[in-house]
């Protein structure tokens, strides 16, 4: 189908951590080839310790945050009643900003009546791009101690190369801003889970976030044979394709824990994720 | 009254099925689920819901269509990419800032609260338990994170407990940092595999950035030992107790699905005896340590 050769964007994403997106998105990656990977994951990016990429280079990631000018300043206040972060803090003789809080909106040079607030780059985390034989790799990486991933990732999904390769976003675990972050503008969003109750409650919740963005998906259930069925007649009850089974095998753990994403060991997998990915085209161009 | 707090970094490494545990081994705690945006700690401990109070988070943007002229300004402005090209405001991408009613030069846009979530005051067999649940795709997890945290200051000292235990989330992003800033203690429970030890490093960082006393469980040790040695070895060069080494079990899973802690589902199991060894040394560290 010729319609299905265009370039696809897959979002790999779970809700709960830990049940094995970056494994999935690895070895996906690793089976179809000619792929661009982006791990979005940038609080704790881990698909590099699967890859072992080459890293050929590392930018810095800046966020806008404001500086007061205190010559120009009266201390009006109106900059700190506007900010609803509360990052700057005025009193009857000083205005301080705390840069960790900002969320760089931009209001409070707008607000501010004498022009006294201007912007400066502020480093919150680096770009990595790797090569890993074919497979393009970026990651981002926050500093230890900021709070704000989306910044981040916002850089990381900016570096979409724009041709016929496939791209991989790679998700961080939950439901709230980096996720929305990561998925949205995806044409589909491969859900990962474990048939377990944590897994099935926080598959319900990213579920709810992915019906409102509109992003059709479907789940692989990872771990299969621990746990119980009740993932599976979830699945069933709200028409949510099952796309594959991992099962639990201590094999597949252990080759995770030194870093070898199991389809290079276990080569009947890379046919299952083949078919896999083909599945996947089909549901995304429903 | 002390604080610990359970995270990990990387996720599914089992910070809530040690919480859960921890709780019920423990007399005259009150606990916190701080995973406000995938919350599963209710899951084993089945609290009973005492008070809801609504989570009021970031404010969202309003646009009055029979005063907007469509100038197209506050999607302009507006850096969170809210503003459709219709110019109408994405409820899921609106941080509720406020740029874009400031700059309409109709004064079109308003600000109105929503409820991003709900925090819960609960009662479980084990004593008190302090959560929330934010809506799906909603932003400022921190915050309600925070108000979690208040509740669960004033359960403890309404009923003179001597420690809350905080359940956090992966990452180290924002809820995190509101999870652990000011307790006495940060829980990494960590994994035997490349990423978990990736991970389990920066969640020390985080701890040594916020000046928190870190202690370390090694969870499923026995899934790669030499990796086990390794955290072992670099918890040693950097002065870190580990409190804990727990062997990979099914029978967690067994538990879990039952709805019950490991410690009540299966006490004579290894891993509930060695969750009792860890509950041991935590308590003797918060006694001994400083705060």
């Amino acid at each position: 189908m010729l319609r299905n050769m265009g370039r696809m964007i897959v979002a790999v994403a779970s809700g709960k951590g830990g049940t094995g997106k970056t494994s999935v998105a690895v070895n996906l990656a690793l089976s179809i080839g000619n792929v661009q990977f982006l791990d979005c994951d940038a609080e704790e990016p881990n698909a590099h310790l699967l890859l072992h990429p080459k890293i050929s280079r590392e930018e810095p990631v800046y966020i806008p945050v404001p500086v007061i000018n205190e010559g120009l300043c009266d201390y009006c206040g109106k900059c700190a009643e506007f900010c609803a972060n509360n990052a700057i803090f005025v009193s009857a003789d000083k205005a301080l900003v705390f840069p960790e809080l900002c969320y760089s909106c931009g209001g409070c040079a707008i607000v501010c009546p004498r022009k006294a607030i201007s912007e400066e780059q502020r480093r919150i985390g680096t770009l990595k791009y790797g090569l890993a034989d074919d497979l393009e790799l970026v990651y981002g990486e926050l500093e230890v101690g900021e709070p704000m991933a989306v910044p981040v990732i916002n850089e990381v999904k900016k570096q979409q190369i724009r041709n016929s390769k496939t791209v991989i976003l790679d998700s961080p675990p939950g439901t709230s801003c980096p996720v929305i972050e990561t998925v949205k503008g995806s044409d589909f969003c491969v859900l990962v889970t474990e048939p377990t109750p944590f897994g099935l409650h926080d598959l319900k919740i990213t579920v709810q976030v992915l019906k409102q963005m509109k992003i059709p998906f479907g789940v692989v259930v990872n771990r299969a044979g621990i746990g119980d069925q009740r993932v599976y007649e979830y699945c069933k009850n709200e028409n949510i394709p099952v796309l594959l089974e991992i099962p639990y095998q201590r094999k597949i753990a252990e080759l995770y824990s030194k870093g070898i994403p199991f389809s290079l060991e276990m080569p009947k997998w890379k046919e299952k994720f083949q078919a896999f990915f083909d599945e996947v085209r089909k549901y995304a161009d429903k | 009254m002390k604080q610990l707090t359970v995270l990990s970094g990387k996720g599914g490494t089992g910070k809530t099925t040690i919480t859960a545990s921890l709780t019920v081994l423990s007399e005259n705690i009150v606990v916190a689920d701080c995973d406000v945006d995938a919350p599963d700690l209710h899951m084993l401990l089945h609290p009973e819901i005492i008070e809801t109070q609504e989570f009021k988070g970031a404010k969202l943007a309003v646009i009055d269509e029979s005063a907007c002229t469509e100038c197209g300004l506050c999607r302009e402005k507006c850096r969170f990419n809210a503003i459709t090209e219709d110019i109408k405001v994405d409820p899921i991408f609106c941080e509720g800032c406020g740029v874009c009613a400031i700059v309409c030069p109709t004064k079109a846009i308003t600000l109105i609260e929503r409820i991003s979530g709900h925090a819960y005051i609960s009662k479980t067999k084990h004593g008190f338990m302090a959560h929330a649940m934010l809506n799906p795709g909603e932003a400022n997890s921190g915050k309600l994170v925070t108000l979690v945290r208040q509740n669960a200051k004033t359960l403890a000292e309404r009923e003179c407990s001597d420690l809350i235990i905080i359940d956090g989330s992966p990452g180290i992003g924002c809820p995190v940092i509101a999870s652990v800033a000011g307790v006495d203690a940060g829980l990494v429970v960590t994994e035997p595999t490349l990423s978990g030890i990736h991970d389990f490093e920066r969640a020390l960082q985080l701890l040594k950035h916020f000046k928190v006393q870190p202690l370390v469980c090694v969870n499923m040790y026995d899934i790669n030992e030499d990796n086990t040695e390794k955290i072992a070895g670099f918890c040693k060069e950097n002065g870190v107790k580990v409190v804990g080494k727990i062997p990979f079990n099914s029978v967690v899973t067994e538990a879990m699905v039952n709805g019950k802690s490991i410690v009540e589902y299966a006490p004579e199991s290894d891993v509930a005896e060695e969750i009792m060894k860890l509950w041991e040394r935590i308590l003797s560290n918060l006694k001994h340590g400083s705060g």
